[in-house]
C-alpha cells in the first residue's frame, strides 16, 4: 500500500488507511471494581508505604475519608480490545511514556470503566529502523460518571520477525 | 492527628461511629514550598523479585520484565525494569512529599534509558514554579530518576495543589 505524503528521508511507510481508520475509535469499555487486595498487592509490589493505600483508620481519618488507590495503579486496569483487531504492524514494542492527569481520587469499592482511543500515528527512523510511535488516551470514569483520570501512553513499535507477546494488546 | 479548624477541609464525613473524618492538619503548606526547592530523594533497590511482583500487581506480562533469555536475546545484559514501575516511584517521589492534604493533578513521565534491577535508582525532583490559582495552591515540579551512574532515565514533571495558610486561618 502506497501513501501520497512524501517525506524526504521517509522510504516506506508502514501507516497505511487501515492503520488510519482506527484514530478516534474507543476500545470496548471494560468496568473494574477497585478491590482492597489489588491496591495493597500494587502498593506493595512498588515499596510505597503511604498508609492512605494501605492503613484503613488512618485512610478513614484523612482528607480522603478511605483507603484510596495510588496514582499509578490505573496503570493496572488494562483496557479492552478495539471493535475491529488492531493490525499491528512490528514485532516490537517500547513504552516511552505516560503523561496522568488526576482529577477525582479512585478510592477503594469505585468502579472504573476504561476505554482506550488512539490520538495519534506517526513513524520516526532511528536506531531500530522504522519505529511507529502511537499515543493513546486512556479514560477512566467512576461509577457516578465522573472522569477520574486520563492516562496519555506513548508506545513505539519496531522490527520484523516473532511478535513479542503482548505485542497487539498495546 | 485531628485538625483544630473543622473547615480546613471539606472532605467527605464518613464518621458516625466516632472515627473522625474529613479533616487533616496538612503537612505541607503552600507557603512553606519555594522555587528551588529540592525534594527529599526516593531511592529504590530494585531486584528481580520485585519486577515479579511488579508485573502481577499491574498485569504487565512482558516477559522482558521477567525473562532472562527473551532480555539477553534483545541484546541487554539481564530483565529490564517496567517503564512504569518508575512511574510508580516518581508519584510515591511527589505523593510522599505533599502528604495526605496535598493533591498529585498531573504526572508526565518519559521513558529516555533503560534501567536494569540490582542496582540503587534515585527518586528527585525540584520546584520550578508556584503560583496561586482560583484560591488554590499549585507548584510545578521537575522529577527525575537517576541511574547507579548519575544518569537522568527517566525524567518527568508533576503539577500538585497544596493547601493555603489563608483559606485554613
Amino acid at each position: 500500500m502506497t501513501t501520497p505524503e512524501k517525506s524526504e528521508s521517509t522510504v516506506t511507510t508502514v501507516i497505511n488507511e487501515e492503520l488510519r481508520s482506527f484514530i478516534g475509535v474507543d476500545s470496548n469499555p471494560v468496568t473494574y471494581e477497585i478491590e482492597r487486595h489489588a491496591v495493597e498487592r500494587f502498593a506493595c509490589a512498588v515499596g510505597d508505604p503511604n498508609p492512605l493505600y494501605t492503613d484503613e483508620i488512618a485512610a478513614r481519618k484523612s482528607a480522603y475519608g478511605g483507603l484510596i488507590a495510588p496514582p499509578t495503579f490505573l496503570r493496572s486496569l488494562l483496557p479492552g480490545a478495539y471493535p475491529k483487531p488492531y493490525p499491528e504492524p512490528f514485532a516490537h514494542i517500547l513504552d516511552g511514556g505516560s503523561k496522568y492527569r488526576f482529577r477525582v481520587p479512585v478510592r477503594v469499592g469505585d468502579r472504573i470503566t476504561v476505554t482506550r482511543k488512539i490520538v495519534d500515528l506517526f513513524e520516526k527512523q532511528g536506531r531500530l529502523g522504522t519505529m511507529l510511535f502511537k499515543i493513546s488516551e486512556i479514560s477512566y470514569v467512576n461509577q457516578l460518571g465522573q472522569a477520574a483520570a486520563t492516562q496519555t501512553t506513548t508506545t513505539i513499535t519496531y522490527g520484523t520477525g516473532e511478535k513479542d507477546p503482548g505485542v497487539d494488546g498495546h | 492527628m485531628t485538625a483544630t479548624n473543622p473547615s480546613a477541609h471539606s472532605g467527605n464525613s464518613r464518621g458516625g461511629d466516632g472515627v473522625i473524618t474529613g479533616v487533616q492538619v496538612p503537612a505541607l503548606w503552600f507557603e512553606d514550598v519555594a522555587v528551588g526547592d529540592d525534594l527529599p530523594e526516593l531511592v529504590k533497590e530494585p531486584d528481580t523479585r520485585q519486577l515479579v511482583m511488579y508485573a502481577g500487581a499491574s498485569q504487565d506480562f512482558v516477559p522482558i520484565h521477567y525473562d532472562q533469555n527473551i532480555a539477553q536475546a534483545a541484546g541487554h545484559p539481564t530483565v529490564i525494569i517496567h517503564g512504569a514501575l518508575k512511574s510508580a516511584w516518581l508519584a510515591e517521589l511527589v505523593t510522599g512529599w505533599i502528604g495526605p492534604t496535598g493533591r498529585l493533578l498531573e504526572l508526565d513521565v518519559s521513558y529516555r534509558g533503560i534501567d536494569f534491577p540490582e542496582g540503587t535508582m534515585t527518586c528527585g525532583g525540584k520546584v520550578t514554579e508556584t503560583k496561586v490559582e482560583h484560591g488554590v495552591g499549585l507548584v510545578e515540579l521537575e522529577i527525575g530518576l537517576r541511574n547507579p551512574e548519575g544518569m537522568v532515565t527517566t525524567p518527568g514533571r508533576a503539577l500538585v495543589a497544596l493547601p493555603t495558610k489563608t483559606v485554613f486561618s
